[in-house]
C-alpha cells in the first residue's frame, strides 16, 4: 500500500472507546439527577406556591364587545340603531331528552330542517354547559310563546342581543350601507384584537367609510373558570369603549321628497349645500332593504337582488355614469366668455342644424326649425345646440377640457365614501391614450352639448353647479357632520377644508353664465319655466336630455317605437337663490325622456320642501 | 452449566423471532414503554382527541417500519455508504436554503416534487455516520489533523442548519457529531481548553443571535421579563410542573393543561403536561425509563464490531439524551427555549420517524455482530 501506514491497535482502541462510554455513562446520570433535582425542587419544595399559582390561572379573560355607534341625519333622526334581537338557546346538560325537547319546541317556533342541522352540528362541539343557539332572529309573537310555555322547557333561554336596524329601511341604503358579518378578509384589514368577539363589521356605505369611529374598543372581563371551564363568576373588568355617533349633513325629510319625486324611474338625485359642501340629499333608485343583510340575506333575495336589471344595490349617486347632456351648457358658455371665443352678447344664427367646413354630416339642433339668432344668455335658456357646435368649435377640445376640468368634471368628488367613480371628460390624449385613435373635429362638437364620451357622476353634477353658484369656491363634498362621543354630550364638528378658489379673468362673466341659468327658470321661453312658477326668489336651472344611443341621420325619433329603456335620461341641475344660493340640485330619471317636464319638477320639489322646513323663509 | 448452555440454544419463541429480524428485545421493551406513556399523556394533553391519537398511531407505525428496515441492513454497509449520504445531505442542505419552502418562519422543507421532507432531519443521523466512518480509517485517539478535518465535516451542516434558521437541530447535530469526537478519544486537554474558549466567545456568539434568541435567552434568566409574551411559556409551564407535587393531580385532571394555559402542550411542552398529571413520581419513572434505554444503547455500542459501529452507536446514543436534558431542560426553565421535542413523547412525525431510525442502527449493530466470526 502507498498509503501512509496506519497504526490501528483495534485492542487499544476497544478499551479506549470503553472507558470513554463509562465516562458517558456517569455523566448521563449527574445530567438526569440535575434533572431530578430541579423536579424536585419545582414539585416539592415550591409546589405549594406553584399550586396557588395555578389556582390564579382559572382565571379566564373574555372580549366584551363594544355597542356599535348610532348614526343620526342633521336633524336627529335615527338612520342606524342597534335594537335587541332574540336568540333561542339551548344549555345541553339541563336538558334531559334533546330529540323531545326539539320536537316540542317545534310546536312553538318554526324550526326546519336546515336549523335543526346546523344545531346539531353545534352541539358536538359545544361545551356542554354552555348555550347552544338553535333559532335567531325570534318574532316577538315567539318570545311571546315561549315565556308561557316556559316551565315545560328547563334548559332552553331566550338571550337578547343588539343587531344592527335601519328604520328608514329602503330610503338611505345606499348611503348609510349596511353591516354584515366579519369575513375573513376583513378581519385582516382591521387590529384582529379589536375585533374579538365582534360579529358585524360595516360592508358598505358609511357603515363601511366610518368603520373604525363606529365600532368602539373592546372591552374584557376576567372570569374565575373551574377545573372543567365552567364560569364561577366575575372577577374584574375592563368595560368596552362603544363607538362614536355620526351626525350626517343628510336631511331624512329632504330625503324622502327626492325619493318620492323620483319614484317610477331608475336614476339619482343628489342635493347639496353649495355655500358648504354638505351633502343634504343623496338618492338612488332603485333601492333595497339594508336589514335583510344585517342577519345574512337568503340566497334567493340576494339572488334576486344582484340579478335584477334595474341594479338596486348600485349607487347611482356616485356610481351611475350619465351623460350630462345639455346641463353642461353653462360651463362650456362661461368657457367661451373666458377664452375669449365668443362675446356675451355676439350672436350665432341657428337654423336647426350645423356643418363643420368640409364635412357633410349635419350636426343637428333639437329643435328641427332653428332659434334663429341666438346669444349666451338665449342660448342657456332655450338649450340652443347649434351655438354650442359653433362655441366648441372655435374653443377646440383643449380648452374645453382645462376649463371644465376645473369644475372637477372627470374627477372624483372625494365624498366620504367608498367605490365613487371618476366619470369621464374627454381629450386628445385620453383618446390617444386609451383609444389609440386621433380625436376627430365632430367629436369636439358633441362634447360641447355633453354627449359622445362625456361622462358624469349625479354627485359630480351637483358638485359642479355648486362650485359654479359659488362663482369657483370649491367646497369638499361631504355626508359626515359630526361626531358624537356617545354618553357625552360632546359633540365634534368635522372640519371639512375648502379644497381651493379658481379665479377667472373677468368675473362678471359669472354673472353671465348664472343669468342664462335663472332664464331658464325664469325667462319667457326658459325650457324649464314650469318649474319657476311661484317662487318667491329666483332660482337658476339647466335642463339636459342625454341620449343613450345615437340616432341615425334625418332618422325622426318616434318614442313610441322606441323601448322604454332606450329613451333619453331627463336630467336637471339647479340652485336657489341665484344670487346667494344656499341649495344645489342635481336630478338624473333614467329613460325620463325630457329634462325639462320630468327632471325640473323634481328639484323644484327638492327645493319647495327645503323651504318649508325653514319656515317659509329664505333660510340661512 | 449445561443449564445455562441449553438456554443459549434454545432461547423462547419470541426471542427467536427477535433474532430473525436483528432486534434487541431489550431496547425495544424501553422504547415501547415509552411509546406507551407518550400514547397516554398525549391523549390528555390533546384534549383527549381519538382523531390525534390515531394520527400519533400511524406515525409510530410508519417509524416502526422504518427501525426494522434499518435494522436490517449490516453496520459495513452503512459505514460504506456514510461520505455519500453525507455529500448528498450537504448539498440538500444548500438547495433548501436557495429555494426550500418556508414554514413557520424558517426555511427547513425540500420539495422534491413526489415527497417533501426536511434534510436536516437525515443530517441528525448522517453527521455522526460520517465522522464514525472517517475516524474508523485513521488511529485513534485522533492527531490534530484528524481533529481538524472532523470539526469541518461537524461545522458545515451545523452552520447550515442554524442558517434555516433552526437552532435546535443545528445544535443535536454538532451535539452528534461532538459525541464521535468524545469517544474517539479527543483529549481532556484539549475538551477543557475548548470549553475556555467557547465561553469567552459568548459574547461574540451573542451578536450573531436573532433577536427571537436573544429574546429567549434574556426571557431565562428572568421569565417575569415578559410574563405575556416570550416568558409567557416557561412561567405557565413551570407552574404545571410545580402544582404536579409529588403524586401529581392525576391523568386528565391537570388544569394547566386542560385551559389552554399551557403552549404547545402536544409537542415540545408535553414534558409540562405529564409532570402536572403524574408529578415527581412520574417524573422520576420517566427519567429512569430514559436513562434505562441511554445505557443499553451504550452497552449495545461497547460491544460493537468494530470501531465505526462502536463510534456511531455510542453517539445516537448520547445524542437521544441531549433530546431528554434539551426538551426537559427548557420546560423546567433551566435552559433557553429551543424548540427541541420530548423524544418518542412529543406529537410529531419527523422527529420520531429519526429517532426510530438511529434505534435501528443500534439494532443492526447489535445483532449483526453476532453474525460475524471473529
Amino acid at each position: 500500500m502507498l498509503r501512509r501506514a496506519v497504526i490501528k491497535n483495534h485492542t487499544l482502541e476497544a478499551q479506549l472507546f470503553k472507558r470513554r462510554a463509562l465516562v458517558a455513562v456517569l455523566f448521563s446520570v449527574l445530567i438526569l439527577l440535575v434533572l431530578l433535582s430541579r423536579l424536585v425542587y419545582l414539585q416539592f419544595f415550591e409546589f405549594s406556591h406553584f399550586s396557588s399559582l395555578s389556582e390564579n390561572n382559572r382565571v379566564r379573560l373574555s372580549p366584551l364587545v363594544p355597542n356599535r355607534g348610532l348614526i343620526y341625519d342633521r336633524n336627529g333622526v335615527v338612520l342606524a340603531e342597534n335594537r335587541p334581537s332574540y336568540q333561542l338557546e339551548l344549555i345541553p346538560e339541563q336538558i334531559k331528552d334533546m330529540q323531545k325537547t326539539l320536537h316540542d319546541l317545534g310546536d312553538v317556533v318554526t324550526l326546519d330542517d336546515d336549523i335543526l342541522k346546523r344545531f346539531n352540528r353545534l352541539l358536538k362541539r359545544s361545551r356542554k354547559f354552555e348555550g347552544v343557539p338553535l333559532r335567531t332572529k325570534l318574532s316577538e309573537e315567539e318570545v311571546a310563546k315561549l315565556a308561557v310555555n316556559r316551565h315545560r322547557f328547563p334548559g332552553v333561554e331566550v338571550k337578547a342581543r343588539l343587531g344592527r336596524y335601519y328604520p328608514l329601511s329602503k330610503s338611505m341604503a345606499h348611503v348609510v350601507g349596511y353591516v354584515g358579518r366579519v369575513d375573513e378578509d376583513e378581519l385582516k384589514r382591521v387590529d384582529e384584537t379589536n375585533y374579538k368577539g365582534t360579529t358585524h363589521i360595516g360592508k358598505t356605505g358609511l357603515e363601511r367609510y366610518y368603520e373604525n369611529q363606529l365600532h368602539g374598543l373592546v372591552g374584557y372581563k376576567n372570569i374565575e373558570v373551574n377545573v372543567q371551564g365552567r364560569e364561577l363568576r366575575m372577577l374584574d373588568k375592563i368595560p368596552p369603549v362603544p363607538g362614536n355617533n355620526l351626525w350626517l349633513t343628510l336631511d331624512a325629510r329632504i330625503q324622502k321628497v327626492a325619493e318620492d319625486a323620483l319614484q317610477g324611474f331608475n336614476g339619482s338625485v343628489v342635493v347639496m349645500k353649495p355655500h358648504t359642501g354638505e351633502i343634504l340629499g343623496m338618492v338612488s333608485l332603485p333601492s333595497f332593504d339594508p336589514n335583510l343583510f344585517v342577519h345574512g340575506i337568503s340566497h334567493k333575495n340576494y339572488k334576486r337582488l344582484r340579478d335584477s336589471p334595474d341594479r338596486p344595490l348600485f349607487n347611482r349617486s356616485i356610481m351611475g355614469q350619465y351623460p350630462p347632456g345639455s346641463t353642461v351648457k353653462p360651463f362650456v358658455g362661461l368657457g367661451g366668455l373666458e377664452t375669449r371665443s365668443i362675446g356675451h352678447k355676439e350672436h350665432i344664427n341657428c337654423i336647426g342644424h350645423y356643418l363643420l367646413p368640409n364635412e357633410e354630416r349635419k350636426y343637428r339642433d333639437w329643435k328641427k326649425t332653428g332659434h334663429g339668432l341666438v346669444d349666451l344668455d338665449k342660448s342657456i335658456e332655450q338649450s340652443c345646440d347649434v351655438y354650442y357646435y359653433e362655441l366648441s368649435y372655435r374653443m377646440g377640445i383643449n380648452r374645453i377640457y382645462s376649463f371644465l376640468h376645473q369644475f372637477g368634471f372627470g374627477e372624483k368628488t372625494g365624498v366620504d365614501l367608498l367605490g365613487e367613480r371618476s366619470g369621464l371628460l374627454p381629450s386628445r390624449e385620453w383618446k390617444k391614450r386609451t383609444k389609440n385613435k386621433i380625436w376627430f373635429p365632430g367629436e369636439t362638437l358633441i362634447t360641447g352639448i355633453g354627449q359622445g364620451y362625456m361622462l358624469t357622476t349625479p354627485l359630480q353634477l351637483a358638485s359642479a353647479t355648486s362650485i359654479l353658484s359659488m362663482r369657483g369656491q370649491i367646497y369638499q363634498p361631504h355626508l359626515l357632520s359630526q361626531i358624537e362621543i356617545p354618553g357625552s354630550d360632546e359633540k365634534n364638528k368635522i372640519d371639512w377644508p375648502i379644497r381651493e378658489t379658481f379665479k377667472i379673468k373677468r368675473e362678471v362673466n359669472w354673472d353671465h353664465a348664472i343669468n342664462g341659468m335663472v332664464s331658464v327658470v325664469h325667462g319667457l321661453r326658459g325650457t324649464a319655466r314650469r318649474s319657476g312658477i311661484g317662487l318667491n326668489f329666483k332660482m337658476a336651472g339647466k335642463t339636459g336630455t342625454a341620449q343613450v344611443f345615437g340616432i341615425a341621420q334625418d332618422a325622426e325619433y318616434d318614442e313610441e317605437t322606441i323601448a322604454k329603456k332606450l329613451r333619453d335620461h331627463a336630467l336637471f341641475i339647479a340652485f336657489a337663490p341665484y344670487n346667494d344660493p344656499k341649495i344645489a340640485v342635481a336630478v338624473i330619471a333614467e329613460n325620463g325622456s325630457h329634462g325639462s317636464s320630468v327632471a325640473a319638477p323634481i328639484a323644484r320639489k327638492v327645493i319647495d320642501e327645503w323651504i318649508r322646513n325653514n319656515k317659509g323663509s329664505l333660510p340661512k | 452449566m449445561n443449564n445455562i448452555q441449553d438456554k443459549h440454544h434454545y432461547p423462547s419463541l419470541s426471542l427467536r423471532v427477535m433474532r430473525v429480524l436483528h432486534l434487541d428485545h431489550v431496547l425495544l421493551f424501553g422504547i415501547g414503554a415509552l411509546l406507551m406513556v407518550g400514547l397516554i399523556v398525549l391523549y390528555s394533553a390533546g384534549d383527549e382527541s381519538t382523531a390525534l391519537i390515531h394520527r400519533q398511531l400511524t406515525r409510530i407505525g410508519l417509524a416502526l417500519v422504518v427501525m426494522l428496515i434499518v435494522a436490517q441492513i449490516p453496520s459495513s454497509s452503512m459505514r460504506f455508504w456514510s461520505p455519500w449520504m453525507y455529500i448528498v445531505g450537504v448539498i440538500l442542505l444548500v438547495l433548501v436554503l436557495v429555494m426550500g419552502d418556508v414554514g413557520k418562519g424558517a426555511q427547513r422543507w425540500l420539495d422534491l416534487g413526489f415527497i417533501r421532507f426536511q434534510p436536516s432531519e437525515m443530517m441528525k443521523l448522517v453527521t455522526p455516520m460520517m465522522i464514525a466512518w472517517y475516524f474508523a480509517e485513521k488511529p485513534l485517539p485522533p492527531s490534530w489533523s484528524t481533529l481538524f478535518v472532523a470539526a469541518v465535516l461537524i461545522l458545515v451542516p451545523t452552520f447550515l442548519i442554524a442558517r434555516q434558521p433552526d437552532l435546535g437541530t443545528a445544535l443535536l447535530i454538532f451535539a452528534a457529531g461532538f459525541f464521535v469526537l468524545f469517544l474517539g478519544g479527543l483529549s481532556w486537554r484539549l475538551m477543557i481548553g475548548l470549553s475556555v474558549l467557547a465561553a469567552a466567545m459568548l459574547p461574540v456568539m451573542w451578536h450573531f443571535m436573532h433577536d427571537y434568541q436573544r429574546g429567549r435567552v434574556m426571557t431565562l434568566l428572568d421569565p417575569q421579563r415578559d410574563p405575556l409574551g416570550a416568558g409567557y411559556h416557561i412561567i405557565q409551564s413551570q407552574i404545571a410542573i410545580g402544582s404536579g407535587g409529588v403524586y401529581g393531580r392525576g391523568w386528565l385532571n391537570g388544569s394547566q393543561s386542560h385551559l389552554n394555559f399551557l403552549p404547545e402542550q402536544s409537542t415540545d411542552f408535553i414534558f409540562a403536561v405529564f409532570a402536572e398529571e403524574f408529578g415527581l413520581l412520574g417524573g422520576l419513572f420517566l427519567l429512569v425509563l430514559y436513562g434505562f434505554i441511554i445505557i443499553r444503547g451504550l452497552m449495545i455500542a461497547v460491544q460493537g464490531q468494530d470501531t465505526y459501529a462502536r463510534l456511531l452507536g455510542g453517539s445516537l446514543s448520547l445524542t437521544f439524551f441531549v433530546y431528554l436534558f434539551v426538551n426537559v431542560g427548557m420546560v423546567t426553565g433551566i435552559l433557553p427555549v429551543v424548540g427541541v421535542p420530548l423524544p418518542l413523547i412529543s406529537y410529531g412525525g419527523t422527529s420520531m420517524v429519526t429517532l426510530m431510525a438511529g434505534f435501528g442502527m443500534l439494532m443492526s449493530i447489535n445483532s449483526h455482530r453476532k453474525l460475524w466470526s471473529k
